[in-house]
């Protein structure tokens, strides 16, 4: 489900990679390599990526700190429809879409591979 | 959510002329490199070693930065592996919390460098290739064997859990090979893959009727790039930079002179762009002599075309002006004479046409012999190379 760096393959061999698909049992983390900071001198939160840097949205900024390796996409929203009174369903629904779009960038992977 | 790095890709933002702080820092650690590239993006006229900042100087601008607000370091060259003290500098940049990105050929690294790099606190790995075919990769780079060692490097930033992007610059000996460097960026495991259609300035303007692509081949790297985004979604992020020979509006260079990034060379010059000290009547500040703030905010070179305000007819009251900034200052120096001109780039300079003409002509023609990248020679053809020292500092 994962993009899997080749760990246990045979030597030579990478295994394919695939596209991580956001649902709402998975566990989403942000690898070693992408930093999530508070920019004291510009005021904002930035995501540092290789060579890329990101402003992340306040409500992003919330999710990426959950992220702890075991809370699920779920769980997530479960904790955002109780802080901010709002429909759990809608609020799933961005949370996925969000973390979809992360996936993409190559901000969040699946907690299972290892980075 | 927003991308803020000045790329060709930023949005048009409606951020000051100057910001506070540049995001990213070029360092140029030495121009000393073993692969001898006909593109290479160094000035003609490269930094001898005995010119070359100490690591203390470096360390001393790892911390400037820091305290700047400079987010991104980019260790760069030159080959920056040619520099024995690359750890000391790296480690610096980490403890002070910089991001730390290594450009590198990787021809000269071991394994055991790499991990002590990423144990120090590396951050990413940028990779660049000449092309998938060993064969034609190696004349390019004018070096034996280099392709194949650079799999094997490709492999050991794998191996240590590092991201790595593979560079690969492309023009006219390598475009028939696009869809294999897309397969190639894949097999490795990368998770980014830079396609940039060469920037025809310094070497590679000296080589530009050997590596300048037809249109028509232009155009179908474009549809495959395109495509490959699409089916590599989530696998593979694409940056893909056109030839502005082939463009109808020139690129924010650099997301605007002075906005974004700061160049340091390797003898400590201060520039707003890597290119920049081909521009007659600018003045650098060296960063021994300087603070790297006060160079950013209020050196010569840095004010000199920041914002718009410099700008004559058609930019100054172009819709674009602070979408484009009129383009590249030494492109528009090296083809009109005139560094405030528009870009050539642009279609609405005078000179767009009889430009752009000049790559058809170009592309359509048998390439001539590379002209070599070589230090001390401007590009003279012969002459032997110290490109390969690697003598400490």
């Amino acid at each position: 489900m994962a993009e899997s760096p080749a760990s246990g393959a045979t030597p030579g061999a990478t295994p394919t990679p695939t596209r991580l698909i956001v649902a709402e049992a998975t566990v989403v983390v942000m690898p070693r390599h992408i930093k999530l900071r508070h920019d004291a001198g510009r005021g904002v939160w930035l995501i540092l990526a290789p060579e890329r840097v990101f402003s992340p949205d306040p409500i992003a900024v919330e999710v990426l700190r959950m992220l702890d390796g075991q809370i699920n996409v779920g769980g997530i929203a479960d904790k955002l429809a109780a802080d901010y009174h709002a429909p759990r369903d809608q609020i799933l629904g961005d949370v996925v879409a969000m973390l979809q779009d992360l996936a993409d960038k190559g901000v969040v992977r699946a907690a299972a591979a290892k980075s | 959510m927003n991308e803020i790095t000045p790329t060709v890709k930023t949005e048009a933002a409606a951020s000051p002329a100057c910001a506070r702080a540049p995001v990213g820092l070029l360092a140029e650690l030495t121009h000393r490199c073993p692969l001898q590239c006909p593109y290479c993006s160094n000035p003609l006229d490269l930094e001898r070693s005995n010119v070359e900042l100490s690591t203390a100087d470096w360390q001393k601008v790892m911390r400037e930065a820091a305290a700047l607000g400079i987010l991104q370091i980019h260790l760069s060259g030159g080959e920056p592996t040619a520099r024995k003290d690359l750890d000391d500098i790296v480690q610096t940049a980490a403890e002070v919390g910089l991001y730390t990105n290594l450009i590198t050929a990787g021809v000269l690294l071991t394994k055991e460098r790499l991990a002590r790099l990423a144990e120090l606190g590396l951050d990413h790995v940028q990779l660049s290739i000449q092309d998938v075919d060993p064969d034609n990769a190696d004349r390019i780079a004018a070096y034996k064997g280099g392709a194949a060692k650079k799999r094997e490097v490709a492999r050991w930033v794998k191996e240590l859990g590092l991201p790595l992007t593979v560079n690969a610059p492309i023009h006219r000996q390598n475009i028939k090979s696009m869809s294999k460097i897309i397969d190639y960026a894949v097999e490795v495991g990368a998770g980014r893959l830079e396609v940039a259609h060469i920037q025809y300035y310094a070497w590679a303007l000296k080589n530009r009727a050997a590596l300048m692509p037809t249109r028509e081949d232009f155009m179908k790297t474009a549809e495959i790039v395109e495509a490959a985004k699409e089916r590599l979604k989530g696998i593979l992020v694409i940056d893909f930079v056109v030839p502005d020979y082939y463009a109808k509006y020139p690129k924010p260079c650099m997301g605007g002179w002075g906005r974004g990034i700061i160049n340091v060379t390797p003898s400590g010059r201060v520039l707003p762009c890597h290119a920049a000290e081909s521009l007659p009547g600018l003045t650098f500040d060296n960063v021994r002599d300087r603070a790297l703030g006060d160079i950013w905010l209020n050196g010569d070179a840095f004010q000199k075309y920041r914002g718009t305000d410099w700008m004559k007819e058609p930019c100054r009251s172009c819709s674009r002006k602070e979408i484009d900034f009129g383009g590249c200052r030494c492109q528009a120096f090296a083809l009109t004479g005139d560094a405030t001109n528009t870009d050539p780039a642009c279609s609405l300079s005078p000179l767009h046409e009889e430009w752009a003409k000049v790559a058809e002509v170009e592309s359509h023609r048998e390439p001539p012999e590379f002209i070599y990248r070589r230090v001390g020679k401007s590009g003279a053809q012969g002459g032997h190379s110290d490109g390969g020292q690697q003598e400490n500092v």
